[in-house]
């Protein structure tokens, strides 16, 4: 017990280390850029590896709440006066209630019927969103108003790698307490027995309910902070493709590995910038390097390198 | 005073009748048996009273309730527990973790202050570990506590099961053979176990193929034949039943075992 | 009625395509019970192949064959080189590798074809046909008739000869089609092979009417995906009833409700029969054993 406590501060600690170590190596502002970007995505994958990871369910359409978190932000302060930083509430709401009420049909699906039904909630996001031009811009995609807090006006990518950087650390610290909890526990049994589940008395429904409801407001509130930062927002933060790259963040680093989620975001975000330089060839590259890790790691980056560590240390 | 009764239950698969017109009933305390020939409908019973499976006919009352048709978290939720025969534990979880989560109906599990780990939820979970480790070392297996379930011999995976129910606190126990797969000295612990939580006033339901265990420990037998009754009562009345000799051994077994 | 009759048969010609695309997906699923993100790469594969080789002056129904041979070949390797080394790994990971394998397929035509749109002649002209009214471009028989064929030669491979049963017994119970001598891994990529040839085909017939380039593929995936879900998934005649039905509902929905939300109709049809029906239309509701 003593010892899950202290990984749970270590964790927190290395991260926070990380965070605050790192600017001291970054020549330019682009790499404050692009590690903001990691933390954005590590606090998306964050939220959708509990449902995954921990409770076992799938989700395709997942950069839905993403897109909603993104253009709660752009529209709010545009279109309806709301100050930036409600927002940023109304977003998580919105998502946190979109998922509620979606998810008690959803989530009774089991394997690839969940996935479909979450891509299409995901498709279906991202249309509307693409459709209703007068509010969304369109395809074009819409400025967002810079955010400020009383009277602090947040801007510039040195400021938002450190305010990423916070949320990330407040994202996994709340994953972290989830684990040794009794809704923790609950959504790892449901993930190995459900039926097992359902005899100790678990609302296993009310479960993956939640779980749902919490991925999506995780992805809502980085969709809100990415939109932030770039000062613009499109609809391919709500589109498929990025569902699936939240997906594959989550599944290459490791599922259930909160650790996991965030090496998984600073490989698959790092590599697309890496690979500019060869330009075309970027998504032949990203294509092969996915199906590559997925092959030799099949358990993920980080679980399968702690298995192998733990091994050499055995022997 | 029966706590748990089930009145002329019956479900088909495709046509077929895989429990038929079957009706129990224990009081608190009681240890009653079901056995019968493989494929009698014993674990399908189960799976109905457990709300696994939904009934097409019947009535299933428990502590004087009509339980009927309730999901099983539900009916867990009033004092119903229960193993499984193909285990269903939580492989990726320690043992310890598996019991504890048996303790989730005792639990409050809001999730805000989870969200958060408060100071109240920290408490809660040291209780609950200290008494899941208690149940542990009742079935012997405090030693391998924070061992992952999935790694633990088969034997052990049954014990931790009947941990697992027993963490609810549950007034009536469904164990589906507990000692499948068990040597004779850890057949002899589930035996202890078994009687012990009678003991203590828990209705215990038991589906085992071991006869030694089951004629020792019962205090009732119901034997179930291709999903009808076929017979009912003590094991030294259920023992002389020429009708379930012929169930088990056959027309001819049973006229040698008359003769025996 | 003119305007029903049109919609009909712009329904049944999209519908036809989708139905191809849920047929490929419903072979793979059912040999290897991996879900294939990549389908939709085969029909661009299709389209591009053909399109280039016409370009480059072969005969059109000469660049049509080597086109399917070239999906043939891509989709052999897809499961010599990302499937089959990954035999046995989860659900998840097996369709993050198809993802992986679509955006590849995707980054490789960009690079070998180019990014533009691209169009191939109707085989028998663009003059429409009268029927009822409804003007009909000759290229949807085309389209219909290819389907059917395909169909039918399917239906006759499975059902009469003892390769298709072989693919049958896999699709039933891998374990069992090993144990009775039937080399699953052999039929594993008879199906990826089976199922790039069928994706090509639909691409070859449809791009006269819908124009191909080298990212089509995504939605077209999304789609038949849909179509097999909708069919119930791994009923190979749930996925052509569940193409037909998302092409009419298309057609429909686009014509009489609204056009911009074309391709909403699709998935909010899916929400909702997964609501009403978790098995889908045609599948099988199983019992859980515990």
């Amino acid at each position: 017990m003593r010892a899950l406590v202290n990984q749970r501060f270590i964790t927190l600690a290395v991260l926070a280390v990380v965070i605050a170590i790192l600017p001291l190596i970054f020549p330019s502002s682009y790499y404050f850029r692009v590690a903001s970007l990691v933390w954005v995505s590590a606090l998306a994958a964050i939220g959708l590896n509990i449902l995954m990871g921990q409770a076992g369910q799938v989700s395709l359409g997942h950069a839905a709440f993403f897109g909603i978190g993104a253009y709660a932000v752009a529209i709010g302060p545009t279109h309806l006066g709301i100050p930036p930083w409600v927002a940023i509430l109304i977003g998580a709401l919105l998502s946190a209630v979109l998922a509620y009420l979606v998810g008690r049909p959803i989530l009774r699906l089991k394997g690839h019927y969940l996935a479909i039904a979450t891509l299409g909630l995901g498709v279906l996001v991202a249309l509307v969103i693409t459709t209703e031009s007068r509010w969304t811009g369109g395809p074009d995609g819409m400025p967002v108003e810079r955010l400020s807090l009383f009277g602090w006006r947040v801007s510039g990518s040195y400021t938002w790698y450190w305010v990423t950087g916070g949320l990330l650390l407040i994202g996994t610290w709340i994953a972290l307490n989830l684990d040794e909890t009794p809704t923790g526990r609950a959504f790892r049994a449901l993930h190995d027995s459900e039926v097992a589940a359902q005899v100790v008395g678990l609302d296993v429904a009310r479960f993956k309910l939640q779980a749902f409801v919490i991925a999506a407001v995780y992805a809502s509130v980085a969709g809100s902070a990415l939109a932030f930062m770039n000062g613009f927002i499109n609809p391919d933060q709500a589109g498929f493709l990025h569902s699936v790259e939240l997906v594959t963040i989550v599944v290459i680093g490791g599922l259930g590995s909160v650790v996991g989620s965030i090496v998984g975001a600073a490989v698959l975000v790092t590599l697309p910038q890496a690979l500019t330089v060869f330009q075309e060839y970027e998504h032949l590259l990203l294509g092969l390097i996915i199906i590559v890790a997925m092959i030799f790691m099949r358990n993920g980056i980080v679980p399968s390198l702690s298995a192998l560590v733990f091994r050499r240390a055995r022997s | 005073m029966s706590i748990l009764k089930a009145t002329d239950i019956g479900i088909s698969f495709g046509g077929v009748k895989a429990v038929d017109g079957v009706s129990f009933s224990v009081t608190p305390g009681q240890i009653l048996s079901i056995i019968g020939p493989n494929g009698a409908g014993k674990t399908t019973l189960f799976n109905i009273v457990s709300g696994v499976y939904a009934a097409s006919r019947g009535s299933i009352q428990l502590a004087n309730e009509d339980v009927t048709g309730l999901a099983p978290h539900k009916l867990a939720a009033r004092g119903l527990s229960r193993t499984f025969q193909n285990l269903q534990i939580f492989q990726r979880m320690t043992a310890c973790e598996n019991v504890m989560v048996g303790r989730h109906l005792r639990e409050n599990c809001s999730l805000l202050p989870a969200l958060f780990r408060t100071p109240a939820v920290t408490r809660q979970n040291r209780e609950t570990r200290t008494a899941a480790l208690d149940l542990l070392a009742y079935v012997g297996l405090k030693d391998v506590a924070d061992v992952p379930a999935g790694s633990l011999p088969y034997g052990a995976c049954k014990r931790l099961e009947v941990a697992r129910a027993l963490a609810a606190e549950p007034r009536v126990l469904l164990l589906d053979e507990p000692a499948a797969g068990c040597n004779a000295v850890e057949t002899e612990e589930i035996d202890h176990l078994i009687r012990q939580v009678a003991d203590r006033g828990v209705a215990v339901v038991l589906v085992e193929h071991d006869m030694k265990l089951v004629m020792k420990i019962s205090d009732r037998i119901l034997v179930l034949e291709r999903g009808r009754p076929l017979a009912e009562g003590t094991p030294r009345e259920v023992r002389d039943d020429p009708r379930v000799l012929e169930a088990y051994l056959g027309q001819h077994g049973a006229r040698e075992a008359a003769r025996a | 009625m003119a305007e029903f009759l049109q919609f009909l048969i712009s329904g049944l010609t999209v519908g036809a395509v989708y139905a191809l695309v849920a047929l490929g997906f419903t072979l793979i699923y059912n040999a290897s019970g991996v879900v294939n993100f990549a389908q939709g790469e085969f029909v661009m594969l299709g389209g591009m192949v053909t399109v280039f080789a016409a370009a480059a002056g072969v005969p059109l129904p000469l660049a049509a064959v080597i086109a399917i041979c070239a999906a043939i070949a891509i989709g052999l390797l897809l499961h010599r080189f990302a499937i089959e080394p990954a035999r046995g790994a989860s659900a998840v990971t097996l369709i993050i590798i198809t993802i992986g394998a679509s955006i590849l397929l995707r980054g490789l035509a960009a690079i070998v074809f180019d990014k533009q749109f691209h169009k191939l002649p109707a085989f028998t002209g663009d003059t429409p046909v009268d029927m009822l009214g409804a003007a009909v471009q000759p290229q949807s028989f085309w389209v219909l008739g290819g389907t059917a064929v395909v169909v039918l030669a399917l239906y006759i491979f499975l059902e009469h000869t003892l390769l298709g049963k072989a693919v049958l017994a896999t699709a039933a119970n891998r374990l069992a089609a090993r144990l009775v001598g039937i080399n699953t891994t052999t039929i594993m990529a008879l199906a990826f092979g089976g199922s790039a040839a069928i994706g090509a085909i639909a691409g070859i017939l449809v791009t006269p009417i819908t124009l191909t380039s080298y990212d089509v593929g995504t939605l077209l995936a999304l789609k038949g995906f849909a179509a097999a879900m909708l069919g119930g998934m791994g009923n190979p005649v749930g996925a052509v009833v569940g193409g037909m039905l998302l092409g009419l509902l298309e057609a429909f929905g686009a014509g009489y409700i609204s056009s911009t939300y074309k391709d909403a109709f699709a998935f909010l049809v899916i929400l909702i029969v997964l609501f009403a029906a978790p098995q889908g239309l045609f599948g099988r509701r199983a019992v859980e054993r515990v």
